[in-house]
């Protein structure tokens, strides 16, 4: 099985970090990975947006142009890849900061607050990691597994702390 | 050993032209982004001519390795050290934007380290020898001349003994797809979807591209009824192919360029098209 | 009994350089100081593009024959990478003024601990008298046949005064050779550069005020007298930097 997931959001929303943690736990899990990351020159704003393909057979080509599993964190990125989402594909919206629905009826859409749960819950900068719980608890060959031991790989051993918020955060997400 | 980003590569190209006539050793890594000028900051493969041709000024080559995965990466850097030493001849790893930010599993190799002889550095006398110069300065045309004849029979060595390939269902294929790094890994996804639907097509994949894996594309020739180049540029390594193959079987390119990738699906049409036209 | 003898540091190899030219004085000198401090076999001399551009054949040392202007940055590997040899470069003033001029401010602010001989003779010597950053406001050149027109082609580069307004640099010295007491101090100048590197003190570089008749369309004595009318006052002679006297007075 291989499963292809693209991740679109503004830079500075943690895109990159979240696919980072995705890709991780699917190599701690012994599957074929690949992390692909595209995005502008600047730290923050922008757009940004990363490819992870999660497989059981060697990666051919990393670039995931059409998604099983889309991640839109703003409407820019909605509008432009709910298009390219694969008939019968999952896509998660971060519902605070995306008024309208997916429009297309061949794909399951799911509809998480994620950006005001992130406030409400004292963790504003983690959203990200909300919807990743989602997609955790929502899409087939992926689990709940291996969460600390994925998150040790990108979050730095001198800001252990965030370990914690971060795990916080996904548990937020895959109970929503 | 240096690295940068196209520009920043055409920066060095009077350094790499004088390391070339110095006979240094060096590895030089250019991880494309699209040109030219600043151009843009995306994957690009549009640095084939400056690697394969020249770049800088002068009669000279470089041996170009072109990984197509991290693993690559860490694989042909030792290669490139390897080579370089062997020939006195400088080395350009030619990566791309995807396998320069790119993450996958990779297991570094055991390196044991070299001890190479270098009668010829510069360290120092020690008052036990004549004094070594490291120069490209050749006033007199004769022996100018004879310095570059000398350099161009290590090149023969090289074409001869380390052009690199790999050959993906070539065994019947009728359609060969011929592409390097990031291209090759969007074009085993078609050739793999390509035959799902019947078409008996493959891939060669030259990962030296100067020597350019020429007797393979020649062997090709003579079996296959069409070629696919697929590049990130306007069409560079195409002409290698006609060259290889001395235009005895068409060659198709396709491409796209300034930081775009074509996708499977372009290259999955291509192919169909060929196919189509083969019959 | 011998008296005068030629500078181990020195190859046989006879100087191509033009007849009254001082580039021969300061080959001297510079092998001199090597001699004097016993550092040949591991020094690696750094050749630059230029009427020097043969010095690789001249010294007896390791040489590199650097890209034009290109040398203080090869010498800068070369010390990094062997930190325990003595680096020099021997450069004039199209290559280190003009086109190394990068190259020549971060070695410097980087206090790289490497020693730089830039002869200065206001003109590109080998490629037929051009006129160069440091050809006097004035001066008759091949491009600039109506002389240095300031207003037009700008002022000199005065790169001793320069260079020492960097907190980087060691040490810096403008000398000349066209007199035998200037040539002395020229000596004592040099062997001090060297000297520093020896002692981990840090970037050196020692501006000679040189002269070439050759293309200054004068005879060996008149371009010398030249130097002394012309070039000094524009190029004071004198220490402008030397860190180490400086920390002592504090």
């Amino acid at each position: 099985m291989t499963t292809q997931i693209l991740i679109a959001g503004f830079g500075g929303q943690g895109v990159l970090f979240a696919g980072k943690f995705i890709a991780y736990k699917g190599l701690i899990e012994n599957k074929e990975v690949s992390w692909l990351p595209s995005y502008g020159p600047e730290m923050r704003g922008g757009t940004a947006n990363c490819s992870i393909i999660i497989s059981d057979e060697p990666v051919g080509s990393p670039i995931v142009s059409n998604p099983d599993v889309l991640i839109a964190m703003n409407l820019p990125s909605l509008d432009k890849y709910e298009k390219e989402a694969k008939p019968g594909s999952l896509i998660f919206v971060d519902s605070t900061l995306i008024e309208r629905k997916v429009e297309r009826g061949d794909v399951k859409a799911f509809y998480i607050p994620a950006t005001k749960m992130a406030m409400d819950a004292g963790i504003p900068t983690l959203a990200n990691m909300i919807i990743v719980g989602k997609v955790l608890k929502e899409t087939e060959g992926l689990s709940k597994d291996n969460l600390e031991e994925a998150m040790k790989k990108v979050v730095s051993a001198k800001r252990i702390e965030l370990l914690d918020m971060n795990i916080k955060a996904i548990e937020a997400g895959y109970n929503y | 050993m240096t690295s940068s980003s196209s520009p920043g590569i055409s920066l060095k190209q009077e350094g790499i032209s004088y390391i070339a006539g110095a006979d240094l050793p060096a590895l030089i890594v250019n991880v494309q982004r699209g040109g030219p000028g600043l151009g843009g900051i995306q994957p690009s493969q549009s640095d084939y001519f400056q690697a394969t041709k020249g770049g800088g000024h002068g009669d000279y080559h470089l041996i170009v390795l072109a990984p197509a995965s991290v693993q690559e990466m860490a694989d042909l850097t030792i290669k490139a050290f390897d080579l370089s030493e062997k020939y006195r001849v400088p080395t350009m790893l030619l990566a791309d934007g995807t396998m320069g930010q790119m993450m996958e599993p990779v297991e570094l190799p055991e390196i044991a380290p070299k001890e190479s002889e270098k009668p010829w550095a510069v360290r120092g006398t020690k008052m036990e020898r004549e004094h070594n110069i490291i120069n490209s300065l050749y006033l007199k045309p004769e022996i100018l001349e004879k310095t570059n004849f000398e350099r161009f029979e290590r090149y023969k060595a090289i074409e001869e003994n380390e052009a690199m390939y790999e050959e993906y269902m070539m065994d019947d294929a009728e359609i060969c797809v011929v592409a390097f790094g990031i291209a090759a890994r969007v074009s085993k996804n078609a050739v793999t979807a390509a035959r799902k639907k019947g078409i008996k097509v493959g891939l060669i994949r030259p990962i030296t591209l100067w020597p350019f894996p020429k007797e393979a594309l020649k062997k090709a020739a003579d079996k296959v009824k069409g070629f696919i180049s697929v590049e990130l540029s306007m069409g560079q390594m195409i002409e290698d192919i006609k060259l290889s193959t001395e235009c005895k079987k068409p060659v198709e390119l396709c491409n796209r360029t300034g930081g775009m990738i074509p996708t499977p699906e372009e290259v999955l049409a291509s192919i169909e098209k060929l196919a189509k036209e083969a019959k | 009994m011998v008296v005068f003898e030629k500078p181990k540091a020195l190859t046989d190899a006879p100087l191509h350089y033009c007849p009254g030219c001082t580039h021969g004085i300061i080959h001297r000198l510079v092998a001199e100081a090597i001699d004097e401090l016993g550092v040949e076999g591991k020094t690696v001399g750094v050749a630059p593009v230029g009427c020097a551009v043969m010095a690789y054949d001249y010294f007896a040392c390791d040489m590199v024959e650097a890209a034009h202007g290109r040398a203080p940055a090869v010498a800068t590997g070369l010390k990094r990478a062997m930190p325990e040899n003595i680096i020099f470069t021997y450069q004039g003033d199209g290559d280190l003024a003009s086109i190394g001029m990068a190259e020549t401010v971060h070695a410097a602010t980087r206090n790289e601990n490497i020693t730089i001989i830039f002869v200065n003779n206001a003109i590109y010597g080998m490629t037929g008298g051009q006129m160069a950053p440091t050809s006097l406001p004035g001066q008759v050149t091949q491009t600039s046949p109506y002389g240095r027109d300031t207003a037009v082609q700008g002022f000199p580069i005065k790169v001793s005064e320069m260079l020492s307004a960097l907190d980087g640099p060691e040490y810096i010295e403008r000398v000349a050779v066209n007199n035998v007491k200037n040539v002395k101090n020229a000596k004592k100048a040099i062997l001090k550069a060297f000297k520093n590197q020896v002692e981990g003190k840090g970037f050196s570089l020692i501006e000679v005020v040189s002269s070439c008749p050759t293309n200054w369309g004068m005879t060996p004595s008149k371009a010398l007298e030249w130097v002394e009318e012309k070039m000094i006052p524009y190029y004071p002679l004198g220490v402008y930097k030397d860190k180490s006297a400086e920390k002592k007075e504090d």
